[in-house]
């Protein structure tokens, strides 16, 4: 049988043109096995990646936004992707285990609305670090994001303020935080919650930033040198603690609550 | 339209000057005309009056607010951004920090100061100043007037998002009172990175948004050209926002925008500011922080 007969079991890595089983690329977390580039990865999956199996209870998941400026067309849009994705909004919280060590736990999904904050976004994360704090666990968000949630308009701005408050409020409190920077985290997001970490890790290749590399463009009136606002980038202009494949997430993870006292130390 | 109106005022009060009998009676009646005509003005309208350029900048409420300003420069890691001043000052004779997006109030000071729109320079400035106003007991006053941080090479490299984040941080668990005032444009995240403060005032007819409505409408409808609507969709006003409870209270402005008598802007915002100094320095730290989380936590809900 021709390879091509098989059609969908196979993957194409956007990176290298390459092709993959469906299965592999799967059980390599959306790594593309022939150049190691990070595709995008489901917030369901990722926490699969980094959780000890069947750990996760799902916190705040009743919690939807609203619609503040009555905008044209953003419920049905929010109705379109729950339906599509089987996400209710951008970001799943809720508490976990790594290598039996209880952590709250944040990933945002860039499927859904680029994983733009609105309401929504800036609720439940703010209820899980508050709940972190209460239970004095560490916290753990995977961000991903576009940035603010236009449809929102100054209520999305506002999270912002919110989840910095609350980050702030928890870090006051002795907690541990570990920001995890994946592709991409732009904007508002990364003008908060994602830039608050005690420890800043990052995966390879991903776009991280304020501003996005075309509006930078259109501003300057040039085009930016290849890398730039990546990973690497970000790491060199000491940003970032350590770049972290994929691969190696949970085990990173784990050493890093070990570091801090929790899990076996701690008891 | 706006624009219109406010050059036939400026015609009229210049000739007002020169004439008499009759013919300025007939002045005065086409001057009240052309002010009623600004009684109800649109979101694009105010926001035009936002960004007017004779507007009051943080320079002029600086010099009449306050007394013995000294201006604090710097971020003591990189450089001074001009973007941001900064610095000590006397408010009705007790010390304050006072902090805010700077303009400029021609051209050539546009250019210097960048529009307003500050790099992580900027915003490790306002830590630095903000670190310092509690170390030594100062209330802290802002003034947010910018479009957004500047999103160019340097500010990427030097982490402006960073910058913005920990400024909003460090505001939120700061143990002295904090003002805000949005005077003029509030835009994006370079201008809440002054705003997480216990009180938070506006003018009349300045904006404040998650995106400037250029950007806004570029972003969701790939047309920049469609800022009319965009400013009428962000409920971006002082009304609006009062509605949502994102600001405390609206300072009122002249017929026609702040530009026209400043000096009723400078009075009505010295009233607030002494009321609301007074009110927040009743409360000790431990109050002021909690409220202040409350106000954030729950904000729009
Ligand atoms: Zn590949």
């Amino acid at each position: 049988m021709a390879l091509e007969d098989y059609g969908a079991s196979f993957v194409m890595c956007p990176s290298c043109s390459r092709r993959t089983t469906q299965a592999n690329w799967r059980a390599n977390w959306q790594v593309c096995p022939t150049c190691g580039a990070h595709q995008a990865l489901s917030a369901p999956e990722r926490l699969l990646s980094v959780l000890d199996a069947g750990s996760f209870v799902e916190l705040g998941e009743h919690i939807d936004g609203r619609d503040p400026l009555g905008f044209p067309g953003y419920p049905q849009k929010l109705e379109d992707l729950r339906k599509k994705t089987g996400l209710e909004e951008a970001v799943i919280t809720g508490v976990g285990a790594i290598d039996g060590v209880r952590v709250v736990i944040g990933v945002m999904d860039s499927r859904f609305m680029m994983a733009s904050m609105g309401m929504a976004v800036g609720e439940r994360l703010a209820v899980a670090v508050e709940y972190a704090k209460n239970g004095g666990l560490p916290l753990i968000l995977f961000c991903a994001s576009g940035g603010a949630r236009m449809q929102e308009g100054i209520i999305s701005l506002m999270q912002m303020a919110k989840t910095s408050a609350a980050i702030a409020d928890f870090s006051a409190a002795g907690g541990l935080y570990i920001s995890v920077l994946t592709h991409p985290t732009t904007g508002g997001v990364m003008a908060s919650f994602a830039s608050q970490g005690d420890i800043t890790l990052a995966e390879p290749g991903a776009l991280l930033g304020f501003a996005g590399p075309r509006v930078i463009e259109q501003t300057i009136g040039q085009r930016l040198p290849e890398g730039f606002q990546r990973s690497e980038f970000q790491q060199e202009h000491g940003f970032v603690d350590q770049i972290v494949p994929r691969g190696s997430m949970r085990e990173t993870l784990a050493k890093l609550l070990r570091l801090h006292g929790y899990g076996v130390m701690r008891g | 339209m706006i624009r219109e109106i406010l050059s036939q005022l400026d015609e009229i009060e210049a000739m007002l000057g020169v004439t008499k009998g009759a013919e300025r009676q007939s002045l005065l009646e086409q001057r009240e005309a052309l002010l009623a005509r600004c009684e109800k003005l649109t979101a694009e309208q105010k926001v035009f009056l936002a960004r007017h350029p004779r507007r009051p900048r943080i320079d002029a409420y600086i010099h009449e607010l306050f007394t013995d300003f000294f201006e604090q420069k710097g971020d003591r890691a990189n450089r001074e951004d001009p973007s941001i001043l900064g610095g000590i000052a006397l408010f009705h004779g007790e010390p304050v920090t006072v902090i805010g997006h700077r303009k400029g109030t021609d051209l050539n000071e546009n250019v210097a100061y960048n529009f307003g729109m500050p790099g992580a320079e900027g915003y490790r400035k306002v830590q630095r100043l903000m670190r310092q106003a509690e170390k030594f007991r100062r209330p802290v006053i802002t003034f947010i007037d910018t479009p957004g941080a500047y999103p160019g090479m340097e500010a990427e490299e030097r982490g402006v998002g960073e910058a913005i984040a920990q400024c909003l941080s460090l505001m939120s668990r700061l143990s002295v009172p904090t003002i805000a005032v949005v005077t003029g444009e509030g835009g994006s995240g370079g201008a809440l990175a002054l705003g997480v403060a216990d009180r938070v005032l506006m003018l009349e007819n300045a904006y404040y948004a998650v995106l400037t409505p250029e950007g806004f409408a570029s972003i969701l409808w790939k047309d920049a050209g469609r800022r009319g609507e965009a400013c009428e969709v962000m409920k971006l006003t002082a009304q609006d926002l009062h509605g949502y409870g994102v600001i405390d209270e609206i300072i009122s402005e002249p017929v026609g925008g702040a530009q026209r008598k400043p000096q009723a802007v400078f009075e009505t915002l010295d009233e607030a500011l002494s009321r609301y100094l007074d009110e927040l320095r009743g409360m000790d730290a431990g109050a002021l922080i909690a409220a202040r989380y409350d106000k954030f936590r729950h904000m729009g809900q």
